[in-house]
């Protein structure tokens, strides 16, 4: 199956697409088979990453930028994460009621996925749908992150262009946070511009910027109103800027195999992570027992943790 | 592999703007564990079709409080003719008893009265997510 549904991928058949998307999302067989399919093709999508706070106007300005990239070429994917509940798993997927201007557009493919657990602003799988979409001729894929703090720096591996939108009024929580999400920006964008302090928060980021050092490209400072499009097409510029530049994820040698092995450690630890608290061994069990009481120093626990539950996973 | 949250699609067609019983099924639903794509009332029907195939939902949710229902044989056409007949869809909402044999006819799996039990609905969605995945499978 996932050979004729590799073909329909390629062929840009919307309802294969579909299906493959949820194949790599959930982790099947059937979609592993479709990604080494479709690994020969990869590599001819720009990917664009959009992060920052809750509340930034991050799928407003997704709304707005498709239309531009619209006109510039070609197709257009996203792929919107939302945060799943820690609690009960369950999700309200809603980047896309604020993407309705292209709702309808045939060439236009918008894909929610809820993070299910994963922390670091994506989901375990959105790197593969990015894949999908990238082989199925999406000349450009917009990935949008769940509202990210400090830390959700991941979609900084996975995108060419990282763009961090921000509204106004964080005031000096811009120096706060920028130890995080604002060390990974290629363009920095302040939404919500008609705001009484957006001047401010440009002042601050410009002010930033210019106490760090930077190669090549100089991360710019955009003010947008994603609502009304005002400069959203300086946006756009400022990304064809970014792509004529040269700098992108498909960097060569030591820099894409350093971006392997942080992509590699985030799913083996997840995948670990998942393992050793939903495992029913008998032998975890006992070791927390141990840990609780003291006998075992939380070193040791840890690699005894990580063989367990190794031996528990290769097991069929 | 981990188990699947069923994907639910919850939206309104039509001209009615009331989506306050929608709001209500969306949070529940997504407070049962599932994955919820909900929509603002107003959505037109090619729209749905569009949404319900590219995020690969197992249930579609139409909520319908001023005779909307009555444009959902339409809804059920259009997703035939785009080839997704695995796609479940429910109703809930004021239905007369009359209509609602006119939906069942036109392949709604299910219709949900004022009153209906949310838990009830849930099973209901978690039932037709399960066979849509064996029949896939």
């Amino acid at each position: 199956m996932s050979a004729t549904l590799a073909t329909g991928v390629r062929a840009g058949e919307r309802r294969a697409i579909a299906r493959a998307l949820s194949a790599v999302e959930n982790e099947t067989g059937a979609g592993a088979d479709l990604l080494r399919a479709l690994h020969p093709h990869l590599g001819a999508a720009r990917v664009i990453g959009i992060t920052g706070p809750p509340g930034a106007g991050k799928s407003t300005l997704v709304d707005a930028l498709i239309g531009e990239l619209l006109a510039l070429n070609g197709r257009v994917g996203v792929v919107a994460v939302d945060p799943s509940s820690p609690i009960t798993g369950g999700a309200i997927l809603g980047d896309r009621i604020r993407m309705g201007t292209h709702q309808g557009d045939e060439r236009v493919f918008i894909r929610s996925l809820a993070s299910r657990g994963h922390v670091g602003g994506l989901s375990r799988s959105a790197a593969r749908a990015v894949d999908v979409l990238d082989a199925a001729g999406y000349a450009h894929i917009i990935v949008e992150t769940v509202g990210a703090g400090q830390s959700e720096v991941e979609v900084a591996e996975l995108a060419d262009t990282r763009i961090v939108v921000l509204p106004p009024g964080l005031g000096d929580d811009v120096q706060a946070i920028k130890a995080g999400i604002l060390e990974i920006a290629d363009i920095y964008v302040v939404n919500k511009a008609d705001l009484p302090l957006a001047e401010r928060a440009e002042r601050e980021l410009l002010s930033m910027i210019a106490l760090r050092s930077y190669g090549a490209w100089k991360p710019p400072v955009l003010r947008t109103v994603a609502s009304t499009g005002v400069g959203v097409a300086k946006l756009a510029e400022a990304i064809a800027a970014h792509a004529q530049s040269g700098s992108g994820r498909r960097a060569g040698g030591d820099a894409r195999r350093t971006r392997m092995r942080r992509l590699l450690a985030a799913s083996a630890a997840d995948r670990l992570r998942r393992n050793i608290e939903q495992s029913s061994s008998a032998e975890l069990d006992r070791l927390c027992d141990e840990l609780a009481r003291g006998e075992l120093g939380h070193a040791a626990a840890d690699l005894r943790a990580i063989e367990i539950a190794a031996a528990g996973m290769r097991k069929p | 592999m981990h188990e699947r949250p069923p994907k639910v699609l919850v939206t309104k067609i039509g001209l009615d703007g009331h989506d306050r019983g929608s709001r209500v099924v969306a949070s529940f639903l997504r407070d049962a564990g599932m994955e919820i794509v909900y929509t603002p009332p107003w959505q037109e029907i090619p729209t749905v079709v569009k949404l319900a195939m590219e995020e690969d939902v197992d249930v579609i949710g139409v909520s319908s409080l001023a005779t909307d229902h009555l444009i959902v044989p339409r809804l059920m056409q259009a997703l035939r003719e785009a080839g997704l007949t695995d796609i479940s869809v429910i109703v809930g909402g004021i239905v007369p008893d009359a209509d609602e044999a006119v939906l069942l006819a036109a392949g709604v799996a299910k219709v949900f009265h004022p009153g209906s039990p949310l838990e009830g609905i849930a099973e209901e969605v978690r039932r037709l997510t399960g066979a849509r995945r064996a029949l896939n499978a």
